[in-house]
């Protein structure tokens, strides 16, 4: 149970095309993240997929039965929201078996159900709190627990960290990843931070401008992205692209990783000047303007000592560089 | 306020504008209630003095009271002002969350035309609407009040809460819809109490004109039993001799009622937004 099918959907506000045909297979208990630039489409996706938005076009099939007709909460599905979304005149236990109590589930049910989340979520000693008294983390743990006890056939996540502060964000993440695995649920996430997508999803579907360009495993996309779109969007820092001509190569556009290259202060391919170090402990990032390359951005490991003005030769991994052709597709 | 930016010459001076201003704003209410409490003669010798004890007589509201029917005015105003106020906040609420809320072709225009009454003064309708109470039997009904203060309301109650309706955040109503409830519980339950203090500054802009409207109160419903408490106060004043001391008195009482209502919904605007919802 909790497998979902997007079948050519197509969504349009207006004269204006936001998702424009998309097809999506996700199985029952996969954790899917949407990722993509800013205005790509992915809330409205999303929102689609719940219901509170309809597609101009498409379908959606969740567990095998078509629901476009159906309304959100006959879905069969639970969504969490960057803004939290709490009821402000509810406590937290309230806010938690409201929609249960909307679809009269019996009162111990209900309490089972509400014990069982706020046991998982720690959220025990706030269960008689209003939002107001809570902090942003436990407000967003209570907007998870809100959905866990809907015992959905699928969650759906609508960037529901990046309201956090960093540390938060990174346990929030972990509780998110080990509800994934406890509840064995099928689970769609949006974010637009890399490492939340890399470290939970089975599958990333990158988007952008409404269109799907590549669905596969985290380390499927950074190893092999299908075009200079998905390359440039995983990883990070950001693939360096170097124009092929100036190189003397056939293809089009260059891409290496700036953790595919090694530097050296006397010998290497490209020859090129320090502009910028950036000391993060455990690597650091050097700004080089190549005298062929243009500006790359190279990743070394452990702490790398280089003055901005310094001469240092970078050379790329050879068995890493991506070589892409007019259309911006990977050449294999 | 940090304790930083308080300078002394400051806040003297910002005390000073605010109290030259409220005293302005009060003094001829004031000139009202004391002199409604003074004997003829002592209203006309020493008008800006207080009743003292040889001047203090209550003829004014003796009269007022006295007058009978005056009661049955005060619940007239009150009647029509409550019920107007409580159908254009429900209406304007409701056209409001629409308009804020859902897309549908002409939703711009809907809102435009909706808006219109704001700068058309519905006075400039007199005539007709006159014609439509004839024809609809509802001359000197307080229900022919009622329906013309409710259309006179509307337009600036859906524009102002229109904008606030807005604001109120869609992730919240979202969460309502996949919880289960309909488009009325998450307009009555989620978003009503999230602007509250819109509603009530609607509410007092919206009571104020009704209760001392004397224009609609003489063409619509004049009939005794139907006169509302500023219409009745012009009993007093004739066109040779007035009764001032019950002219002050019925102005003073006519005062109360809705200071109460005033009251009531300014503690609203005080409390504020239930916050801590969204972000
Ligand atoms: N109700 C709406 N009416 C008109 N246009 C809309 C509406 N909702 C979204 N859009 C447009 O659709 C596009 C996609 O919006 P969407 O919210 O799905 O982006 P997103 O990928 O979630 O971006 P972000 O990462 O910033 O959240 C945007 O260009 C936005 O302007
Ligand atoms: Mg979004």
């Amino acid at each position: 149970m909790g497998s979902l099918n997007i079948e050519n959907v197509k969504k349009a506000f207006g004269s204006v095309d936001v998702l424009k045909g998309i097809d999506l297979e996700v199985r029952d208990g996969e954790f899917v993240v949407f990722v993509g630039p800013s205005g790509c489409g992915k809330s409205t996706l999303l929102r689609v997929i719940a219901g509170l938005e309809d597609a101009s076009s498409g379908n959606i099939i969740i567990d095998g039965q078509k629901v476009d007709a159906v309304p959100p909460a006959e879905r069969g599905i639970a969504m969490v929201f960057q803004t939290y979304a709490l009821y402000p005149h509810l406590n937290v236990r309230n806010n938690m078996s409201l929609g249960l109590k909307q679809i009269k589930t019996p009162a111990d049910e209900i309490t089972r159900r509400v014990k069982a989340a706020s046991g998982m979520l720690s959220l025990e000693p706030y269960l008689e709190r209003r939002p107001a008294e809570l902090s942003g983390g436990q407000r967003q743990r209570v907007a998870i627990g809100r959905a866990v006890v809907r015992e959905p056939k699928l969650f759906l996540f609508d960037e529901p960290l990046s309201n956090l502060d960093a540390a938060l964000r990174v346990n929030t993440r972990l509780e998110i990843a080990q509800l994934h695995r406890r509840l064995s649920a099928t689970m769609i996430y949006v974010t637009h931070d890399q490492v939340e997508a890399m470290t939970l999803a089975d599958r990333i579907v990158v988007l952008n401008g409404g269109r799907i360009e590549q669905v596969g495993a985290p380390m499927e996309l950074y190893n092999s992205p299908t075009n200079l779109f998905v390359a440039g969007f995983i990883g990070s820092p950001k693939m360096n692209f170097i124009d092929g001509t100036r190189l003397g190569e056939t293809a089009k556009t260059i891409g290496v990783r700036p953790e595919h290259m090694t530097v050296d202060p006397k010998s290497g391919s490209w020859k090129g000047t320090v502009i910028h170090a950036e000391h993060l402990g455990a690597d650091t990032n050097l700004y080089l303007d190549a005298e062929q390359a243009g500006l790359l951005t190279i990743r070394t490991f452990g702490e790398y000592r280089a003055e901005p003005g310094t001469t240092l030769y970078a050379t790329p991994d050879p068995s890493r560089i991506f070589r892409f052709n007019d259309q911006g597709r990977t050449i294999r | 306020m940090s304790r930083a930016t308080i300078s002394l010459p400051r806040t003297v001076a910002a005390h000073a504008v605010l109290l030259t201003y409220t005293v302005i704003a009060l003094f001829p209410v004031v000139v009202i209630i004391i002199n409604s409490f003074k004997s003829r003669n002592a209203i006309f010798r020493t008008p800006l003095t207080p009743p003292t004890a040889e001047t203090f007589d209550l003829i004014g509201y003796a009269t007022v009271l006295n007058q009978g029917d005056f009661l049955l005015y005060f619940q007239n105003s009150f009647i029509v002002t409550v019920a107007s106020l409580f159908f254009v906040l429900l209406f304007g609420a409701m056209a409001a969350f629409a308009l804020a809320e859902y897309r549908f072709r002409g939703n711009t225009l809907m809102g435009l035309y909706l808006a219109l009454g704001i700068m058309i003064p519905i006075r400039l309708g007199t005539v007709a609407i006159l014609q439509l109470m004839v024809a609809s039997g509802l001359v000197n009904t307080l229900t022919a009040l009622i329906l013309v203060y409710t259309a006179q309301g509307l337009p600036l109650a859906i524009f102002i809460l229109s904008e606030f309706m807005k604001q109120v955040s869609d992730d919240l109503k979202n969460a309502g819809r996949i919880d289960g409830f309909s488009e009325y519980r998450i307009f009555f339950r989620l978003v009503l109490p999230l602007v509250r203090p819109a509603m009530a500054t609607v509410a007092v802009f919206t009571m104020i004109p009704i209760w001392n409207d004397l224009w609609f109160p003489l063409i619509l419903a004049p009939s005794e039993a139907t006169k509302t408490i500023t219409l009745g106060a012009q009993l007093f004043i004739g066109q040779y001799v007035t009764n001032w001391n019950a002219v002050l008195a019925a102005l003073s009482l006519a005062i109360l009622p809705v200071l109460v209502l005033y009251l009531i919904f300014s503690r609203q605007l005080i409390r504020g937004i239930t916050s801590g919802a969204v972000k």
